[in-house]
């Protein structure tokens, strides 16, 4: 496996564990006991659907939560606010370049990525320029961004075009086509995180800054990469979402801050930096849908799920959190 | 001689960069005024300002409930949500059963003192916590008022369009606010409450207890946050589960403008009433130089990024 070179918790505390399992492991077993649950009381009708849904509606999460992971891991205390902002306005550029033409769907897509990955260039000049941590950095830029996005998508009805409509609809082999994007940027995240010179600084930034800096590694450039990495994922998500739904609308990253930032730590990355674990993600984005799911098919109301999602957030890090202080 | 003139002048400029940097607050909030009444000098009247400003005051208390967390290195995700939790409880339970309603908004005050002993007994990130228990409070809130609605109790609508002789009412709240918050973190209390977020070891070692200081700061955030819900539904008359979302990430950036940081304790009231005030102000702004409201949430971050940029300019000034 290929995480097997990063220090995991069992190695720095033995006693702790006495199951040697990783870390991403249990959210994906939570995921698991919620869906049976979901299917004991349903009698097992609808598996398929539910499944096929919570693997769908999850990639976007997935999506959004690799690049909020890369900033986590980042340093204690980081993370990024402007996703949502990066959402909309990628959604709206994207619709807008498109304008509902086949020919133009990778200008579309270009325009909207290079825009996101423009609002990442601009969250480390701030950043690094005025000294101040990614929070308030991306929480300034992010208002800034919004605006723009409302102002430029204002009464924007365009369609996506139909061939871009159905590959975010549709399925290859029975997957659908947004998780198997999301599984390749897993996959690419995951030996990044590895293998790389990018990869390895960023775990050693998050885990002491000063030593990462006097170690000589590429600290600067591994914060750029990390801002526009982030930006750029949630620019793909805002892409992606507007095709599957339909069109962009001004709101649509509203969810996908705490998402991003839910689905990041239950899955088992460190808040306090320098350990980031791209699989967990996966569990924690399934988890949160099914358990939606389950109190749904409860017949459960809109309250209730909103109350029950919170106390599984406080439980999950009050249970396995609590190692470092962030 | 230049090294004794060196020496005369040294402490003198650091102070005047130390003043500017204080003053920073100030400065925005009054250019940001000068500019309105000069595109409409009747706004410069009581009845102007207290138009103008209205809607500052359930911000400003966001702002210092906010400023509380911020003050122990922890960050509150979930003020937005809480304060419209408050607002709804005022709209419902205080209104039809004032006792319920009254018992209701302690317990919610309740939780966060037990949520800041749980971030602390068990060292976990306050982010997370508070990002949970927004959703905690947008789902009561939700249960308590499905739909938008419900009253305001007529003794907040009074409170809150009281005229008082001479000063408008949102000004003689937020000097009272900003006063009295000052006051209270320049005790001896609020010395060791900023302390637990600037050096916890030293508190600690001098035998004061981190829990107790964490739970005050957490309980004196949640009073501040259910004043906001008042105070907004004294002003709109009514409740809804989402009316108060944005002053999550308001209130951080009034914090951030009134000259607090991240780390360290370093938080300032006055600061921070005058950084909730400017935010406020920013909607006002650009309706009087003709730009539409889409831009509102755009000024407000640029003001962020103009003051920002300011105190950083001011900070490498210092260093020199």
């Amino acid at each position: 496996m290929i995480t097997n070179d990063l220090p995991s918790p069992a190695d720095v505390a033995p006693a702790r564990r006495t199951l040697v399992l990783p870390v991403w492991v249990w959210p994906l077993l939570a995921a698991a006991v919620v869906l049976a649950m979901t299917l004991i009381y349903s009698g097992g009708r609808g598996a398929a659907d539910i499944m096929s849904a919570a693997v769908t509606f999850s990639a976007l999460f997935v999506i959004v939560g690799l690049g909020q992971m890369l900033v986590i891991t980042s340093g204690p205390g980081n993370v990024d606010l402007s996703i949502p902002a990066a959402i909309s306005l990628a959604g709206a550029i994207a619709m807008k370049v498109m304008d509902g033409s086949n020919g133009m769907i990778v200008a579309g897509l270009a325009a909207a990525l290079g825009a996101a990955m423009a609002l990442g260039v601009a969250n480390y000049l701030l950043i690094r320029l005025l000294r101040i941590p990614p929070i308030i950095a991306t929480l300034s830029s992010a208002l800034i961004v919004q605006s723009i996005a409302i102002a430029y998508g204002r009464g924007l009805k365009i369609k996506p075009p139909p061939a871009f409509a159905d590959f975010c609809t549709g399925r290859t082999l029975g997957v659908s086509n947004l998780a198997l994007v999301a599984a390749v940027l897993t996959a690419i995240v995951l030996l990044v995180l590895a293998r790389t010179v990018y990869g390895r600084t960023l775990l050693a930034l998050g885990q002491n800054q000063r030593a990462a800096r006097l170690a000589g590694t590429p600290v600067s450039r591994a914060r750029l990469t990390t801002s526009v990495v982030s930006a750029g994922f949630a620019g793909l998500c805002g892409v992606l979402l507007a095709g599957f739904s339909g069109g962009s609308s001004l709101n649509m990253g509203e969810e996908y801050l705490l998402a991003s930032i839910a689905v990041t730590v239950i899955g088992g990355t460190s808040v306090a930096g320098g350990r980031a674990e791209p699989l967990g993600i996966w569990g924690a984005a399934l988890l949160l849908f099914l358990i939606v799911t389950m109190l749904n098919t409860f017949g459960l109301s809109a309250g209730v799920r909103l109350i029950a999602t919170g106390v599984i957030i406080v439980t999950v890090i009050a249970i396995g959190g609590g190692r470092k202080a962030a | 001689m230049t090294a004794a003139s060196l020496n005369a002048r040294g402490p003198a400029r650091f102070d005047a960069v130390r003043l500017l940097r204080m003053l920073l607050p100030a400065i925005a909030l009054s250019l940001m005024l000068a500019v309105i009444f000069s595109q409409q000098p009747r706004a410069m009247s009581y009845v102007g300002l207290t138009l103008l400003l209205n809607l500052a005051v359930p911000v400003i208390l966001a702002t210092l409930s906010q400023l509380c967390i911020i003050a122990i290195n922890d960050l509150d995700l979930s003020i937005g949500s809480f304060v419209g939790l408050c607002a709804c409880i005022a709209a419902t339970l205080l209104k039809d059963t004032p006792l319920l309603g009254v018992a209701a908004l302690v317990a919610a005050v309740g939780v966060y003192g037990l949520v800041g002993a749980l971030i602390h007994w068990r060292a976990l990130p306050s982010i997370v916590v508070t990002l949970g228990l927004s959703f905690i409070w947008m789902g009561l809130a939700v249960l308590i008022l499905p739909t938008p609605g419900g009253r305001a109790p007529e003794f907040l609508t009074t409170v809150m369009k009281w005229k008082p002789a001479f000063v408008p009412l949102p000004i003689l709240y937020a000097v009272i606010l900003g006063l009295g918050m000052h006051l209270l973190m320049r005790s001896s209390l609020g010395t060791i409450l900023r302390g637990a977020g600037g050096n916890p070891k030293a508190l600690a070692n001098a035998g004061w207890s981190l829990l107790r200081a964490r739970v005050t700061l957490y309980l004196m955030a949640g009073t501040l946050g259910a004043l906001s819900g008042l105070a907004l539904v004294g002003l709109t008359t009514s409740g809804d589960a989402n009316m108060a979302l944005r002053y999550t990430l308001l209130s951080i950036a009034g914090v951030i403008l009134g000259g607090g940081e991240f780390t360290g304790g370093r938080v300032n009231p006055v600061g921070a009433v005058l950084g909730a005030m400017t935010l406020t102000l920013a909607g006002s702004f650009l309706t009087f130089m003709h730009i539409p409201p889409d831009w509102q949430i755009g000024a407000q971050g640029a003001i962020l990024i103009i003051v920002l940029a300011l105190r950083a300019v001011l900070n490498r000034a210092e260093e020199r």
